[in-house]
């Protein structure tokens, strides 16, 4: 306890500043300290029972018996997970096991030792090596190592509409920039919105630039941001997308109100399930999120397809954006690292991954192709899969890929593009003035 | 003796080691690095400093006469004698037993454009976002407020009021000549708690807005959350803090200064 004392007096402090700031910081019961018991932090969403299974499936197997440790999972409430996580893992009630984004989100924890290589233990372990995707799997590390492993559905960002809108203007999904802004020309001038957006929530937003960026100038241009490089802000394809997107809103693309509706109060996919707006870029859980409140629209009406390329931009059609999927990681200073990668191994089995596909997610694992027939929707499921799997490039959700003290400013230029605070250029001098 | 340890336990101890932690880089994991004034010399470049102030200044001001109307007029209303009194002052008392954030999220669904009450980009725009923010934390510390006038208007003695009556003084003359006068130390209380309240508002912002549309609502204690448990900058969001205490310190001094609320005068002189 004694090199944790100086650290929970320090923890203490932030607590003090939750406090103040009207937040209620929470305890974690559990911890690494106790001899045979792992603690698991987990996102506590819909989609965590399928972690509570895994859990008791080790629990009850020969794997936890064989390495003495038993796991307890702790279901973080979803919008304070990466707070409370930080909270945690600077103080001796650290997870010994917890989910998370990949890239940038665990980049601080790598930093300070706190993180398992798993490079390894997941070169030497055939159920690990191939069981998953490979681009998927290496989305999880850090420089070319590996520190997850993969444990939920992939989530793409794909652009989905709505077939009866389509159906009533005639319209065919687009495949080109041009096309896009014909449909955007046509449906504005029949007085539908063209495209739902969650403005408030800001995230959403970010997808247009994350994708116009790769449209125009190719996979590369984030990736060198990603690595650290704020120059890469000053591409002419993030200046470029930047004034696309302010293109895109001066023609109405998204109406009038989207700064003040909400993604996760459930604003957003209203207005794209009642036909208000005609088209919605969005993650994968789109799906689910549809099937959750508007059954008949999702299972009717709803289409999907991939964001189209830009005339004369370096991207590929197929590349992707979005979250491959989320990762395992494991704490250093666990106190049981057998039992933890043991425990591990079960994202990989084919139980795991049927739990994964009735629950409506594509899994990040090599056998999920032969399974999706079982999926609540197998049309979707297998766009969804082979999307993935035929992309050149798969590029991480920005705020998830950097570093966190870069994706909060970001998010906020992004807003300040969005709402017309500045204009594209200030939005680039602004990006690379980031550290 | 216990209150004293509580104090310092749970507010004199963090203050001092959010106050340590300013002079300090610290992401959450690990040892904080001394990095002596960097923190603060930041802050004092921080452009978002000065426009958060402004914020924070213009929030508190027009919170303040927004609630101090309403509330004197409901509270010298609720302390008659009215049938039916007892029943609306009730209803209205609700909103205050509600949490911020219960509040917040329901506005928030209210002003949705598609689905809401209002069909405009409220939050959008700058000074939509900062009356909503005005008109929400009115409607939950009115009721609060309007309870304190209450309580002073029932102070005032009956036998001014039939004084008045006599030197044939109407309802109107007697509003301004005797309660208002009377209410003058409640004001000063009530007053002090909006704007110490104004200065640490938070879950409202945090919800309906997140300091947006750009930074346009971003007041302090937001921009300290925003450093401390997005950006994992512990440090500077403990310089922030720092400077939300001093500041609203300074200011409460200054009030009670000004108000000569710390003499205590008594507002029934030659009675």
């Amino acid at each position: 306890m004694e090199s944790y004392s100086r650290r929970w007096f320090l923890g203490a402090g932030a607590t003090a500043l939750a406090s103040v700031g009207g937040l209620t910081a929470c305890g974690s019961d559990g911890g690494s300290g106790g001899g045979g018991t792992l603690t698991a932090f987990v996102y506590g969403d819909d989609a965590a029972k399928i972690q509570v299974k895994s859990v008791s499936r080790f629990n009850a197997s020969a794997a936890a018996k064989k390495t003495k440790g038993t796991v307890k999972l702790q279901k973080v409430p979803a919008t304070d997970y990466p707070a409370k996580l930080r909270t945690a893992m600077g103080s001796p009630n650290a997870p010994d096991v917890f989910f998370n984004w990949g890239g940038g989100s665990i980049k601080a924890y790598k930093d300070a030792g706190q993180l398992v290589d798993l490079t390894d233990v997941i070169a030497s372990d055939p159920v690990l090596k191939s069981g998953f995707l490979p681009s998927v799997l290496s989305a999880g590390g850090l420089d070319g190592k590996n520190y997850g492993v993969p444990m939920r559905g992939m989530q793409p960002v794909i652009l989905f509409y709505n077939k009866t809108v389509f159906a009533e203007h005639k319209l065919q999904p687009p495949t080109t920039w041009d096309q896009l802004l014909d449909i955007n020309a046509k449906l504005t001038k029949a007085k539908i919105t063209p495209f739902a957006l969650g403005g408030s929530d800001i995230w959403p937003e970010l997808m247009w630039l994350e994708y116009l960026v790769d449209r125009i100038g190719g996979p590369d241009v984030f990736e060198k941001i990603k690595n650290g490089d704020a120059s890469g802000w000053g591409d002419p394809a993030v200046l470029k997308a930047a004034q696309t997107v302010k293109e895109l809103i001066d023609d109405g693309a998204f109406g009038k109100g989207y700064s003040s509706v909400g993604y996760g109060n459930g604003g957003a996919p209203a207005v794209f399930a009642k036909g208000r707006a005609a088209m919605h870029l969005m993650g994968s859980w789109e799906y689910s999120t549809q099937l959750g409140k508007f059954p008949d629209f999702a299972k009717k009406n709803l289409g999907w397809c991939a964001f189209p390329k830009f005339e004369g931009g370096a991207g590929d059609i197929r590349n992707v954006v979005g979250n491959p999927t989320n990762y395992w990681s494991v704490n250093a200073r666990t106190s049981n690292k057998d039992a933890a990668i043991a425990f591990l191994r079960d994202s990989a089995s084919e139980a795991y991954t049927k739990e994964l596909i009735a629950n409506g997610d594509v899994p990040a694992t090599a056998n999920a192709a032969s399974l999706l027939d079982a999926s609540p929707n197998p049309e979707f499921a297998t766009f969804q899969y082979q999307m993935v799997q035929d992309a050149p490039a798969f590029t991480l959700s920005w705020d998830q890929a950097v570093a966190p003290n870069v994706s909060t400013p970001m998010l906020t230029e992004v807003n300040k593009l969005f709402v017309g605070k500045s204009s594209p250029a200030q939005f680039v001098s602004a990006l690379q003035g980031l550290k | 003796m216990p209150a004293i340890l509580f104090f310092a336990f749970f507010a004199v101890a963090p203050m001092v080691l959010a106050f340590y932690l300013s002079f300090t880089q610290w992401n959450g994991l690990g040892d904080p690095r001394p990095v002596g004034l960097a923190n603060w010399r930041k802050l004092l470049n921080d452009d978002r400093l000065t426009q958060s102030l402004t914020v924070t200044v213009a929030l508190t001001v027009v919170s303040w006469a927004f609630q101090t109307v309403i509330s004197l007029l409901l509270g010298v209303w609720a302390a008659g004698r009215q049938r039916n009194r007892a029943i609306l002052s009730a209803i209205f008392f609700t909103p205050f037993l509600l949490s911020s954030t219960a509040i917040s999220l329901l506005f928030y669904a209210l002003l949705d454009p598609n689905f809401g009450i209002i069909h405009a980009d409220t939050l959008g725009t700058t000074s939509g976002a900062f009356l909503a923010i005005v008109f929400v934390g009115g409607w939950q510390f009115i009721p609060f407020h309007t309870l304190i006038y209450q309580g002073g208007a029932r102070q005032i003695p009956e036998v001014l009021y039939q004084a008045a009556a006599i030197d044939g003084a109407g309802r109107l003359r007697q509003f301004f000549s005797i309660t208002l006068p009377q209410l003058r130390n409640t004001a000063t209380t009530s007053g002090v708690l909006m704007i110490v309240g104004s200065l640490t508002y938070f879950e409202t912002v945090l919800i309906l807005t997140q300091g947006g549309p750009g930074t346009d609502t971003a007041i302090l204690p937001y921009l300290m959350y925003q450093a401390g448990f997005k950006s994992y900058d512990f440090g500077y969001a403990s310089a922030i803090a720092s400077f939300l205490v001093i500041a609203a310190t300074a200011l409460s001094l200054l009030m009670v200064r000004l108000s000569g609320f710390g003499a205590m005068r008594s507002t029934r002189e030659g009675m």
